[in-house]
């Protein structure tokens, strides 16, 4: 299907919906919003891209494999628990650092579990997405 | 209202059962959908409905104000709903791929593994 | 050891494999790097699944309050004795099954990510192993679920998508059940932490709605343990994935279930309520014998193992529903040797199935004239099942019986001693077929085995003579394992030990 209408809307959409869903991701933390929804508004505006342009082009347009982003995801929900352990505390003991940063506040450990969820969501979204388009051979 | 989504839970979990027990692959995914949002729902209602008073403790108090809606139930259902999420996507592709390969939307087409050999 | 080293050792079990499956996804298309790196994982996780049982033995039960947070509000991992024993067997599995895939997996499955799938259902099945929170549970049994499912669903042939169909309908529907019953306790108690659930069950006006919690518990667990009337997706499903994943599910998947079984109805629920003790025993009656029964029909390796699974299941639901410390212990030394022996049977029949290219018994022949070293393998493991003496199986099956007759129910204890008698009937029909019986024609499939280097062949048998090794030593040593069993089962009647370690001494 190949409409102009919705082409052109998602061109502009693509980047809108990306910043929002980095901005549903970082009030996350004492606001409705976090790393899950983040994410699937993120993996959301990449479906919008293939359902415009087709799933090779938003294949193209992401420009690494799905895979990877889940990797990267768990990583980083693995690093912030056990950042932790650097302090001898139980696993996924909350951190947080001792002074504000203009913009994103007060930077802790949870913010990367979060930023993980994100990852890990946009990399399982696609890579169902893609699948799920992908047609089987009898 | 608690009433009201009682029953509802309940309408859901019989709906889905139903469907589940049905012979076509839509509707036993369907059907599963329905249940987990059945359970979903009941756990929701658990943690009691109140408008607009969360559970938080004013200062100087050692506890909230009553009544006050749980926020536990609540955490447990946004973790049940992605979890879900996970499950039904991975469930579709699933059976469209069992659906593609059988070439039939009939459960009862499903016999290879029942067969002796 | 300090504190710290200890509550590290209790998170390995579930760290360690998440972290050898990151490593693995970032290596996704190199297949060499992701075999090594899971024979290091595997070996890793036995290696750590013995000193977590070590220091479980001599320090006692161990409790891990994640995040810093408050007992019994946080999550908790719990390791006590049975949660030592099970994660140690699960790390035996994982090492042997490492080994067993590198063979046994074609090369088209392990590019779909076999390798990192299996060590996050390893970490799902240590998780469900180690909590001590109820709705963490539930999140470890969907973790070990969804990897499942994939695993099971892997090469995508038609008869494993309609294994798949059946095998994911009911095991979402028992995460369903298991869900509701999870919030509705939840509301009657106001907890989740099992310790503390323990306590405040007891406080509970209306108990009524409690033995409705607990039967829904029942419901759900007897599905992912494939107990009568609801085990039908284990025979649907378990004979069509790549036979590691077979063997993986057979030793750990429904012995899962099993485990939050003996977890929920000894800590969680009235140990001497009657209802529920004489429901479980009707249950595990039947299981046992439909179980049986459907093997002797079948006539395919793998099924009639499949079957097999169910009818041994039933009778560590009986051990669990005679409800005496004694039988506790029977049943956890009978859940031991199962997974072992039955890990081993399912290796077997997929190093016939390499010999041979086929799983079905009429076809099958002339394998102990050619192969006797596999034929002793089989035939100690058969043995074992069955429960000749002087195998570890006799003493399960005596324990369980024995059990039995301390209390005097001698109807199941009958049933239980009539199936034994079946089960060795169903294992002399597979040797019979497969190994006694005349070659009928060597067929093309074996051609290509005799061209398979040696060093791949000691490969694919070696993780079989390890498994038959332990059988052996299970057995020479049964005292000794019994002993440890009897500890547990003390742990397990008692519940107070566990309340005091997670709530502290009150």
């Amino acid at each position: 299907m190949k409409s102009i209408i919705l082409q052109t809307a998602t061109r502009y959409l693509l980047p809108i919906l990306l910043l929002f869903s980095f901005f549903l991701l970082f009030r996350g933390h004492n606001s409705p919003g976090g790393g899950f929804v983040g994410g699937l508004v993120a993996a959301a505006a990449y479906a919008l891209y293939s359902i415009a342009f087709g799933v090779e082009e938003a294949k193209k347009l992401l420009r690494i494999e799905p895979v990877y982003l889940i990797a990267t995801g768990l990583m980083f929900a693995l690093i912030s628990g056990m950042i932790a352990f650097f302090s001898f505390d139980t696993f996924m003991t909350g951190k947080w650092s001792d002074f504000n940063f203009p913009l994103f506040g007060k930077l802790g450990s949870p913010l990367l579990f979060d930023l993980g969820v994100y990852v890990v969501v946009i990399g399982i979204t696609l890579k169902i997405l893609f699948t799920i388009s992908e047609e089987v051979k009898p | 209202m608690t009433l009201l989504l009682a029953i509802v839970t309940g309408i859901l979990f019989t709906a889905g059962f139903y469907l589940v027990l049905r012979r076509s692959l839509v509707k036993v995914i369907f059907g599963l959908m329905f249940l987990g949002h059945a359970a979903n729902l009941l756990i929701f209602n658990i943690g009691r409905l109140t408008k607009g008073a969360p559970a938080f403790i004013l200062e100087g108090n050692q506890t909230a104000v009553e009544p006050y809606a749980e926020p536990i139930p609540q955490a447990l259902i946004l973790t049940a709903i992605v979890i879900g999420f996970g499950v039904q996507a991975f469930a579709i592709v699933l059976f469209k791929k069992a659906y593609q390969m059988i070439g039939s939307d009939d459960i009862h087409s499903l016999k290879s593994t029942d067969r002796i050999a | 050891m300090t504190k710290f080293d200890i509550e590290l050792l209790v998170l390995l079990p579930i760290l360690l494999p998440l972290a050898f499956a990151i490593v693995m996804l970032f290596a996704w298309n190199n297949l060499q790097f992701q075999r090594v790196m899971n024979l290091v994982a595997g070996s890793v996780g036995f290696i750590v699944s013995i000193v977590l049982f070590s220091t479980i033995y001599v320090n006692g039960i161990q409790v891990v309050a994640i995040g810093g947070w408050k007992i019994p509000y946080g999550i908790v991992l719990v390791a006590d004795n049975f949660s030592a024993i099970m994660v140690l067997m699960s790390g035996l599995m994982g090492f042997a099954v490492a080994f067993y895939s590198i063979v046994t997996v074609n090369k088209k499955n392990e590019q779909h990510f076999y390798y990192p799938l299996l060590q996050i259902l390893l970490m799902g099945v240590n998780g469900a192993f180690l909590t001590g929170d109820m709705f963490n549970l539930y999140v470890w049994f969907e973790v070990m679920l969804i990897s499942s499912f994939v695993l099971l669903a892997l090469g995508g042939k038609q008869e494993q998508l309609e294994g798949a169909v059946k095998y994911v309908t009911l095991n979402l529907i028992s995460s369903m059940i298991f869900l509701s019953a999870v919030g509705i306790l939840y509301g009657l108690t106001g907890t989740l932490n099992m310790a503390d659930l323990a306590v405040k069950v007891q406080l509970v006006e209306n108990q009524g709605l409690v033995t409705v919690v607990a039967m829904m518990f029942l419901v759900s667990f007897g599905i992912k343990s494939a107990v009568f009337p609801l085990f039908s997706w284990l025979p649907a499903s378990y004979h069509t994935p790549p036979v590691a994943v077979s063997a993986l599910f057979a030793g750990l998947l429904t012995k899962v279930g099993v485990y939050t079984m003996y977890r929920v109805f000894t800590l969680i629920f009235d140990i001497n309520n009657e209802f529920i003790g004489t429901v479980i025993l009707i249950i595990a009656g039947f299981t046992m014998l439909t179980g049986v029964l459907g093997a002797a029909a079948q006539n395919d390796f793998r099924r009639i193992l499949s079957f097999h699974i169910v009818s041994q299941v039933g009778y560590m639901v009986m051990a669990l529903g005679l409800m005496t410390a004694f039988s506790f212990a029977a049943g956890i030394f009978y859940i031991v040797y199962h997974i072992i022996t039955k890990t081993n049977l399912f290796f077997i029949s997929g190093i016939v199935e390499k010999i041979k290219g086929t799983y079905n018994l009429d076809t099958l022949g002339g394998l102990f004239k050619k192969y006797p070293s596999v034929s002793l393998l089989f035939l100690i493991s058969a043995f074992t099942l069955s429960g000749i003496p002087p195998f570890a199986g006799f003493w399960a099956k005596f324990t369980v019986a024995l059990a039995g007759f301390c209390i005097e129910q001698y109807l199941i204890v009958g049933l239980s001693l009539f199936v034994g008698l079946l089960t060795l009937y169903s294992m002399t029909k597979i040797w019979n077929y497969a190994f006694w019986q005349d070659e009928k024609q060597e067929s093309e499939m074996e051609r290509e085995f005799y061209k398979i280097p040696i060093q791949r062949k000691y490969l694919l048998y070696s993780p079989s003579i390890f498994m038959t090794v332990v059988i052996l030593l299970l057995s020479l040593f049964a005292g000794s394992a019994f002993d440890f069993a009897v500890l547990t089962g003390e742990q397990l009647a008692n519940p107070q030990y566990y309340i005091n370690a997670v709530l502290g001494g009150k």
